[in-house]
This record gives C-alpha cells, sequence and structure tokens, in this order.
C-alpha cells in the first residue's frame, strides 16, 4: 500500500544526468549496495522461488502406489500430465459450476466495491474539509482490524438469532428468520466485499487526492456541467487508480476460501479457494491441491503482472 | 473548491422559479454533496458498527450473543472458559505474540536492507530480483502458504511443521511491506542528503547510519506496525504450516472456532487481537509523531500515506 502523493514526478533527461554525476563524485565499491539485497534474495530463493518449483514438482508427479500420497518429480524431463490432465478435464466437467461460480462472486462483489469505495474516495478526497483527518481513521480503522474479527462481526448479526433476523422480522418483512449463513451467494458476495472494500479505499483515495482540483475547474469554466466534469475530466483521470484497485482486492478474492467456509460452508457456494483448501486437508490429494493451485496462479497471472507493472512505473516516474 | 457567500446566492436567485424543487436542487451547481456525504457516513456505519457490536458481545454475562446483557468480563477472565482461563486459548495467545513479533524482528531488517540495495542498484540482475520481490508481494496468500506447506513437507523435510516452519513462512510473506513502504519513501527523500554528509567526508557507511536511516526512521515504524498488524492477524499461511495444537496461534483458534462453536470468548479472543494491533498503531502513531516533529506535515494523513 505504498501511496505517497509528495514527489512530483522529475522529467527523466534530468534524472539520468544525476545518476552520472553521482557516480562521478561518490565512489562505492561495486559490491556496496548488492551486498544489501543478498540476505533477502537469499531468503525469497529459497522460500519463495523454491515453494513454488515444489508444487510444479508435485502437480506434474506421480502418485505413491501404496499410500497414495504425491511424489514430487523435481527433473523437468521426467514430468508427468497424468495427474494434471485429470484436473484440467474434471474442471471442465465436474468442477465447472465452482469456477463458474468464483468467477461470478469475484466480478461481482469487485464491482459493488469499486462502486462503493470510489464513492466513499472521491467525497473524501473532494470534499472532506475539516473533517478529513476523522473520516481517514476511520476508513483505515478496518486494517488494523483482523479479517477474521469482520468475519465474526457478521457471523454474530447473521445468525438466525442474530440483530439482522430481529431487525427484519420485527419491522414485518419476513415472517421467520432467514437462514443467511446456509449456503446464499447474496451472503457470500457481502462477506467478500465486506472483507476487501478497505483495500481498494485507501489506494483510490490517495489517487483522487492527488488529480489537480485545477483540472476540474478548468472544466467547470469552460461550460461543463458538474456531471459532464465527473465524466469528462475525473473519470478518466481515475482510470489507472481503479484498473490498480480492481486488481487489488480481485487477486485475493481468487484465492479467498474463508470467507465462504466462515459464511457459508455449503457446497452450493463452493470457489475455487475451497477446493484448493479441501484438497490440501484430505489425505491422498497432494497432487490435485497442488494442481488447483497451479491453475489458480496461471487464471490470476494477468492481473499480476499487470499490477506489477504499473507499481513500478510510477515507482520509476516518482 | 471555491464556495463564495455571493456566487451561491446569485445562482440561487437564477434558477429560482424555473421547474419544481428537486430540480431546482439537482440543478444547483453549488449544492453540497448530500447524496456523496449519505453515502459515506453510511458506508462507514456500515463498516464500522458489526465490530462494535462483536465487541461488545465479549462483554455478555450469557452465552448468546445479543447486546442486553452486559456488562461483565466473564468471558475475559472469570470463566473457565473464559480467554485467561481456557488452557488453549491461553496458549493460542502466547503463539500468536511469538510469531508475530518474531516475524516483525525478521522481516523488517531483511526489507529495509534488501530497499536500500535495490534503490541504488541499477543493473540487470536488479531488475530481476525486484520483480521477484514484487511477486511475492501480489501472490494470493493460499498459493503462497499451500507452496511452503508442499515445501516442508516433501523438500526441506529438516524443518518440522510448526514454530519454525510459520517464522520462515510469515517472514517470506511479510517482507515485502518494509520494501514498498521504504523504497516509496527514498524515493521522496533524494540523495541530496547522503550526499551532502559525504562531502563533508563521510564514508559511504557512516552517511547510511548517521544521515539516511534516521530519515527512513518514520516509514521502518511504519512497517514494522504493519507487519506486526498482519501477522497476528494472519491465518492462512499459519494454519498450513501449523503442526501440533500448541502451535495453532489466537487467529487460527477462531478461524476454527467461529462457525462450530461460537462462544463470547472467541469474541474476547479477537477483541484482544483487535486491542493489541491498535495499540501497535496508536505507538508507531505516537512515535511517529515524536520523529517527525519539526518537520512539516506529520499528521494523520501523512501517516495513512506511509502505510
Amino acid at each position: 500500500m505504498s501511496v505517497s502523493s509528495e514527489a512530483a514526478p522529475v522529467p527523466r533527461r534530468r534524472r539520468r544526468k544525476t545518476h552520472a554525476a553521482d557516480e562521478e563524485r561518490v565512489h562505492y565499491s561495486r559490491w556496496f549496495w548488492p551486498s544489501f539485497t543478498i540476505p533477502a534474495t537469499i531468503w525469497l530463493a529459497i522460500l519463495f522461488i523454491l515453494p513454488l518449483y515444489t508444487v510444479i514438482s508435485i502437480a506434474f508427479g506421480t502418485v505413491d502406489p501404496i499410500f497414495r500420497g504425491p511424489l514430487p518429480v523435481y527433473e523437468p524431463w521426467w514430468w508427468s500430465g497424468n495427474q494434471f490432465g485429470r484436473v484440467i478435464d474434471d474442471s471442465f466437467s465436474f468442477y465447472r459450476p465452482v469456477y463458474v461460480h468464483t468467477f461470478e462472486y469475484v466480478i461481482v462483489a469487485s464491482a459493488i466495491c469499486l462502486v462503493l469505495s470510489y464513492t466513499v474516495a472521491y467525497y473524501v478526497a473532494r470534499f472532506g474539509g475539516k473533517r478529513k483527518a476523522l473520516l481517514l481513521v476511520l476508513l483505515i480503522a478496518p486494517f488494523f482490524i483482523s479479517y477474521l474479527m469482520r468475519m465474526l462481526a457478521w457471523i454474530n448479526l447473521l445468525d438466525t438469532q442474530g440483530y439482522v433476523n430481529k431487525i427484519l422480522t420485527f419491522l414485518h418483512i419476513t415472517p421467520h428468520p432467514i437462514d443467511w449463513l446456509g449456503g446464499r451467494p447474496s451472503t457470500v458476495i457481502m462477506g467478500l466485499v465486506y472483507g476487501y472494500v478497505p483495500y481498494m479505499v485507501l489506494p483510490l483515495y490517495a489517487f483522487l487526492d492527488r488529480i489537480d482540483p485545477n483540472l476540474l475547474e478548468a472544466g467547470r469554466d469552460l461550460g461543463a456541467g458538474p456531471a459532464r466534469t465527473f465524466f469528462r475530466v475525473t473519470l478518466p483521470l481515475s482510470r489507472p487508480g481503479i484498473l490498480a484497485a480492481l486488481v487489488i482486492v480481485s487477486l485475493p478474492m481468487f484465492g479467498d476460501y474463508y470467507t465462504n467456509n466462515l459464511l457459508s460452508g455449503s457446497p452450493k457456494t463452493t470457489m475455487l479457494g475451497n477446493l484448493v483448501d479441501e484438497a490440501v486437508n484430505s489425505t491422498g490429494q497432494g497432487n490435485k491441491a497442488a494442481a488447483f493451485v497451479l491453475i489458480l496462479m496461471l487464471l490470476v497471472l494477468i492481473p499480476m503482472l499487470y499490477y506489477m507493472r504499473s507499481t513500478s512505473k510510477s515507482l520509476a516516474v516518482r | 473548491m471555491s464556495e463564495g457567500v455571493l456566487t451561491e446566492s446569485s445562482t440561487r436567485a437564477m434558477t429560482r422559479g424555473r421547474g419544481g424543487f428537486i430540480r431546482r436542487w439537482a440543478r444547483d451547481p453549488w449544492r453540497k454533496p448530500t447524496i456523496l456525504a449519505t453515502i459515506t457516513w453510511g458506508y462507514l456505519a456500515w463498516s464500522l458498527l458489526p465490530l462494535l457490536i462483536a465487541i461488545l458481545v465479549s462483554f455478555n454475562h450469557t452465552r448468546d450473543s445479543s447486546i442486553v446483557h452486559l456488562f461483565s468480563f466473564q468471558w475475559w477472565w472469570s470463566d473457565p472458559d473464559s480467554l485467561l482461563h481456557d488452557p488453549e486459548l491461553h496458549t493460542a495467545v502466547v503463539q500468536s505474540l511469538k510469531l508475530s513479533i518474531t516475524t516483525m524482528v525478521i522481516a523488517v531488517p531483511l526489507g529495509v536492507a534488501f530497499a536500500l540495495g535495490i534503490d541504488r542498484w541499477h543493473g540487470r540482475p536488479a531488475t530481476g530480483i525486484n520483480f521477484v520481490m514484487l511477486l511475492s508481494f501480489v501472490m494470493p496468500e493460499i498459493i503462497l502458504g499451500l507452496s511452503l506447506f508442499f515445501v516442508f513437507t516433501f523438500l526441506l523435510k529438516s524443518v518440522p511443521l510448526g514454530t519454525t516452519a510459520q517464522i520462515l513462512g510469515l517472514v517470506t510473506f511479510q517482507i515485502s511491506y518494509p520494501v514498498i513502504i521504504v523504497r516509496a519513501r527514498l524515493l521522496t527523500i533524494g540523495k541530496e542528503y547522503e550526499e551532502a554528509a559525504m562531502d563533508l567526508g563521510a564514508t559511504p557507511k557512516q552517511s547510511i547510519r548517521a544521515v539516511l536511516l534516521p530519515l527512513l526512521y518514520p516509514a521502518i515504524l511504519a512497517s514494522a506496525a504493519i507487519v506486526f498488524a498482519d501477522t497476528i492477524d494472519d491465518f492462512v499461511t499459519v494454519r498450513y504450516l501449523s503442526g501440533p495444537a500448541s502451535s495453532e496461534p489466537l487467529s487460527v483458534k477462531i478461524y476454527n472456532f467461529a462457525r462450530g462453536q461460537p462462544s463470547p470468548a472467541i469474541n474476547a479472543a479477537a477483541t484482544f487481537m483487535l486491542v493489541s494491533t491498535i495499540i501497535v498503531g496508536l505507538i508507531a502513531y505516537v512515535i511517529y509523531r515524536v520523529i517527525t516533529k519539526g518537520q512539516h506535515g506529520g499528521g494523520v494523513s501523512d501517516f495513512a500515506t506511509q502505510l
């Protein structure tokens, strides 16, 4: 969540020149700066790259004939596509509804997140005024509150004896309490929105806050109404921020299984993350779990690369 | 935006008399953003009220989850099933604190050193390494957690599942936070201070220790607070890497019990986690204010943009 708004963009050419000047004046040894990165690099090599490779080795590995456990194959030339191929086949038949659910829930929840957080971020950035600090504190608060706590709160509220049902029956909207936690897609989507919307509000706020108000005033001066200024100036300017924010929330949603488990727990709302979690928790399905992890990784690869490109670009420009 | 009283009244006068009230209101360019304000405050209520209720439930003196039977500390320490007396919950609290403090102590220095190095090292390998670091930041946690589970069960078998594996995994997942926060700060600082120090005769090491590091303290602090808060809440990576039941921290316990056997003690446990992260956040904010004293800025919003 690196959102510092201060630095003005520095023209590229000038930056290069300063670098050249640095190297003339200050003599670091050649290995001075690279040596700083060595501990973290070794750490990531052993505990990030190697594990990812292990997943691939298991997904393309074989099965222990006696214990039914996975046998990883570490040499790429001996990889076999049997296990992975079976999971892919199942994905198009047996598990198809799961993929459909996953995409449906993630898309709907991200869209709701976007509308909600854009509105809030826009209001705080443009009209926050004297209350800006208070509003920001309230917006940051969920960041420091665990995801579990927030889900627990809704488990309490949506219970058959919880407050939501109490209010609904009190107002005679429903005659009987509704079983919100018994596998309803709407509950799962609400949970996803509730869980991830804070991660969208802050970056969007930081982005909208940086938009120069002079541009908006120019739009208004040139005769555009408030709505037109918004759609012709603010919205196009905030497009990169919107895309980055959408990626920030949809990536973890694709791998989410806990929201679903906590707020529904029913096979009717199973998502891809649940398949992974169930496979790893049952014995003899290690290959399947690894295959699902690999599929998940491929699914999120493009949004992931997009986000990384936009982040490194903004780092380079600033 | 400029909201001059004169312009306001004159536009009001101009639009008066044409169309109905709603139309006039909708056309008034200086009207207050009532709808936006309603949505914002509604959003805040929706995001914070459920939490308030969940916190209040932990002070119940019955077993149900309504907030009419306040106010007792039964689920905090007097009941045998309370947070303090249930041995399982008690162990979990200790484990949570152990994991998050150790992770913070390891991940922050590694990340800060990496950020410094990668920021000044312009070479082809640097681009690749930086790519891997960013990848670890955006990778969905379930992928990372499971691949670590697999590596500890098949390849690095000398590390048993349990506390050590959990710490190794958590550091891997958290290391990118200090990197990203510190790099953002490095970009705003620029190289001038360091160069000035070296012009005045400091060695590179001295200039980093005496000039650059103090300038980076706010960012280091913010990242330490984030790493602590994020680790104490983590249950995905930790759950896959936990061995015996005694290595399950509070977050995993809450996850296991939340649907099965809800009890106000679970709410008390969650509230405890909440309070500890808020305390860490506040400490970080106070130190941040002390460090940035005299510099312009240093308010809540600047702290927020550090995050």
